[in-house]
């Protein structure tokens, strides 16, 4: 559960007109507006009807409606303030946050064009088709000019305005869209001319079919980035934009984080996120700052303990003063580390490009050959130029523009299917290529949520007592204790009068006697061990109990280690915890590589030297010390519990708590490439076909069009041979895992 | 021919029909919740 109080800022973010068109001012003056809120919670029929229902009850709502797939609500309401709606949303058991309007529209306008340009050029295909076939089975020339004509209409709007996409990139550098765009606008321009001159052949059909085709493999592509965009955002914890700072006179106010001076005294309440890097002046409580450097028991903040940004008040509301303005502070830091690295990323090229970088020329080449060898042989330009556009619309390479993304779509999938969403098709092609793993340790070897130890050893009645009054209370041994209690089915005691004292524990009444939960000095014991921050006491009347916690291992931690082993990939550590307590995982787990104490600066420096000397590594972390090596790493991946930035920077996000999703990554994208390497070969062999053929003018329309469409399908179907090899596992997998943790479907 | 002369214009007719359809629904957002769409079935009072 992340922070109730983040929904106060939501109501401020977004204010804009309904797109559907300009609507009255009600009686009140006041205009319609939308709100879009993201209910990661969503996931059924009734979920739907509670949300619409509940929140149609709200004064100032016009409508409300859900959108399951997206998983947002959409509400339109009149007002000023928007905090009603979502404490509606919390009071039906909903969490929600706002979103970043500006790149969605950007987003959503981007699939739509599309969507429309598919829809255009099938409209084409399909019609310009039907005219070919019989052009194709020997008509007249009457008729054949009459169809012609026909086709020119429909094909040159067509192919201006479906063709788009392509021309747009195309028109940046070379890649393969400019073989694209060039054999659709000459195959295009060729086919008017003939038309004008009332010639035989004409390849309307070739050009618009051309596109259809490409636009699905552009589609699917989107699709696929959009699924994962969509999947991210409503993981998304809405960052505190806003702070309360304490003025002169004692007086709070709430202020923008960029308008706060160095210096400034700021009040961070119970269960709040510290803003700005801080002192603390006055108050005290226990801080989880788990998101900050991946440790995953609090630490005690009393007067004088400096706090970064992101960590969690737990227990008690503490005064801060400002050590750091917002874009100084620890987060800020580390995602300029993190923008300064990723540039090294660009270095990658995707495989499509650097085919199209060798495949254009070689076209080019021959085209122009094919011109030149006409010209030379018989001396007629119309003759030659036709050839040599021939040759250009025959190497067109549509089953190249297939071949990759409709595996990469194939692959995202069936990783999506397995809880494991893939951030780009490019991520999976620098996947394939890695040949080190380096893992953090807490939160991404182990679960980093401590869990109690032995629990079968405690009596029933101590857990029922040491649960009842930990429900009181954030602090995550307390979270472990209520969790052991209910997963042995114990009914919690009924606790009164529960007070908690930061940095001690928390006392109350059961059953007329008094109890004390917390560390031993809190219950007048003796120190129990040197670490005893994972021990928590109990004591009623004059009965004591020590409980003990570790953090455990992710599941499937050993299968997944053995499984990238015997893929032949070198395994490390690199950690920023105690020495001793890595060496004896490392040594626990077989990994001979590891490294403790490093600070994150220290962790970049060990995996760009490790880049540089050649060896492409894949790093798997999850605090906010882990960013910028995340960003650096050929390729990262980071846990669904991981720190925001951290998901955003991540090539990968796994949502399913088992380390199996490394190894399953690693696979995948080896498959996938395994079959874009196949594909790009089916589609030159073809072309080495092809290609004499309409070197030698033999190729017409109707052979032109059946090699591409059969090439393509063939590509496709390859593709699709990703996909048939992942049902089977998921049936057995659906006994096996276990629910997905975010509800995302699978 | 002369069947041609008809058959053409409402063979392109009933596709353009078809294409308005399509981009009629894009933008009645008639695609943005396909998940949505398969539950609200099962919704009494919609």
């Amino acid at each position: 559960m992340s922070i109730a109080a983040t929904h106060d800022n939501v109501g401020v973010q977004a204010n804009r007109p309904e797109p559907d068109g300009a609507r009255p001012a009600d009686a009140l003056g006041q205009a319609h507006q939308t709100l879009e809120l993201i209910v990661p919670g969503m996931h059924c029929a009734g979920c739907i009807r509670t949300i619409e229902n509940g929140l149609g009850e709200v004064a100032g709502v016009v409508s409300a409606r859900a959108n399951l797939g997206e998983r947002r609500v959409r509400v339109i309401w009149r007002g000023e303030d928007a905090s009603p709606i979502t404490e509606k949303l919390t009071t039906l058991g909903f969490e929600s946050h706002g979103i970043n309007e500006a790149t969605d529209d950007l987003e959503r306008a981007k699939s739509r064009e599309l969507l429309v340009a598919l829809a255009v050029a099938g409209f084409a295909a399909a019609n310009v088709m039907l005219l070919s076939v019989s052009v194709w089975s020997g008509a007249e020339a009457e008729t054949r000019s009459l169809f012609h004509w026909i086709s020119a209409l429909i094909a040159t709007p067509a192919v201006l305005f479906a063709g788009r996409p392509f021309y747009h990139s195309a028109a940046r550098w070379l890649n393969m869209d400019v073989p694209i765009s060039l054999a659709v606008l000459m195959a295009l321009a060729m086919s008017l001319v003939e038309t004008a001159l009332d010639g035989e052949i004409a390849y309307f059909d070739a050009s618009v079919s051309l596109l259809f085709f490409l636009l699905i493999g552009r589609v699917l592509d989107n699709h696929m980035h959009q699924r994962a965009r969509h999947s991210l955002a409503a993981l998304a914890r809405l960052v505190p934009d806003t702070a309360i700072v304490i003025g002169n006179n004692n007086q709070e106010t709430p202020t923008p984080l960029a308008r706060i001076p160095l210096g400034a005294r700021l009040r961070v309440l119970s269960g709040d996120r510290v803003p700005i890097d801080g002192r603390v002046v006055a108050g005290e409580s226990d801080v989880d700052i788990s998101l900050v450097t991946g440790e995953s028991l609090p630490v005690h903040a009393v007067k004088g303990a400096v706090l970064q940004a992101g960590a969690l008040t737990l227990n008690g509301s503490l005064e801060l003063e400002t050590t750091a303005i917002a874009g100084e502070s620890f987060i800020s830091r580390m995602r300029e580390m993190m923008t300064a690295v990723e540039n090294g990323r660009a270095a990658h090229r995707r495989i499509a490009d650097r085919v199209a970088g060798l495949y254009a020329p070689v076209v080019h080449l021959l085209a122009l050959l094919t011109f030149i060898g006409w010209m030379a042989t018989t001396g007629d330009w119309r003759d030659a130029v036709y050839a040599a556009i021939t040759v250009l619309i025959i190497t067109c390479p549509c089953a190249l523009g297939l071949a990759v993304p409709v595996v990469q779509v194939v692959a995202a999938g069936r990783l999506f299917q397995n809880g494991i969403l893939a951030k780009s098709g490019e991520a999976l092609e620098r996947a394939a290529e890695i040949q080190h793993v380096l893992f953090d340790k807490t939160g991404t070897l182990t679960v980093g949520e401590p869990r109690l130890e032995n629990e079968n050893t405690y009596a029933d009645r101590s857990i029922a007592i040491a649960a009842g009054l930990a429900r009181h209370s954030r602090h995550p041994l307390c979270r472990a204790l209520v969790q052991a209690a209910k997963a042995r089915g114990v009914t919690l005691a009924e606790c009164d009068r529960v007070s908690e004292h930061a940095g001690l524990g928390l006392e109350g009444h059961v059953d007329g006697s008094d109890a004390r939960l917390g560390s031993a000095r809190w219950c007048g014991l003796a120190p129990i061990s040197v670490d005893d921050r994972s021990v928590v006491c109990l004591t009623v009347d004059d009965d004591t109990f020590v409980f003990r916690f570790s953090d455990r291992d992710r599941p499937g931690i050993r299968t997944a280690l053995t499984r990238l082993k015997a893929m032949g990939l070198d395994l490390g550590i690199l950690s920023g915890d105690r020495a001793e307590v890595v060496a004896a995982m490392a040594k626990r787990l077989g990994i001979g590589d590891y490294e403790a104490g490093l600070a994150p600066d220290e962790k970049l420096d060990r995996v760009r030297s490790l880049s540089e000397a050649g060896t492409p590594t894949m790093m798997i972390g999850d605090g906010l010390n882990d960013v910028p090596v995340l960003a650096a790493a050929d390729v990262s991946m980071t846990p669904m519990n991981a720190a925001d930035i951290g998901r955003a920077s991540a090539d990968f996000v796994f949502l399913r708590d088992s380390l199996e999703a490394v190894p399953e990554v690693v696979e995948v994208a080896r498959l996938a490439r395994r079959r874009v390497r196949e594909n790009i070969a089916l589609a030159i062999a073809y072309n080495c076909v092809a290609v004499p053929i309409a070197m030698a003018g033999l190729a017409t329309p109707l052979i032109a069009t059946i090699a591409m469409s059969s090439s393509s399908i063939i590509v496709v179907a390859n593709a699709l041979r990703l996909q048939g090899k992942r049902r089977r596992e998921v049936k057995q997998a659906t006994v096996a895992k276990p629910a997905d943790r975010m509800g995302v479907r699978t | 021919m002369n069947g041609l002369l008809f058959l053409i214009p409402a063979a392109l007719f009933l596709g353009l029909l078809g294409l308005a359809a399509f981009l009629w629904s894009l933008r009645a957002r008639q695609y943005e919740d396909l998940d949505g769409a398969a539950q609200r079935i099962l919704l009494d009072d919609d």
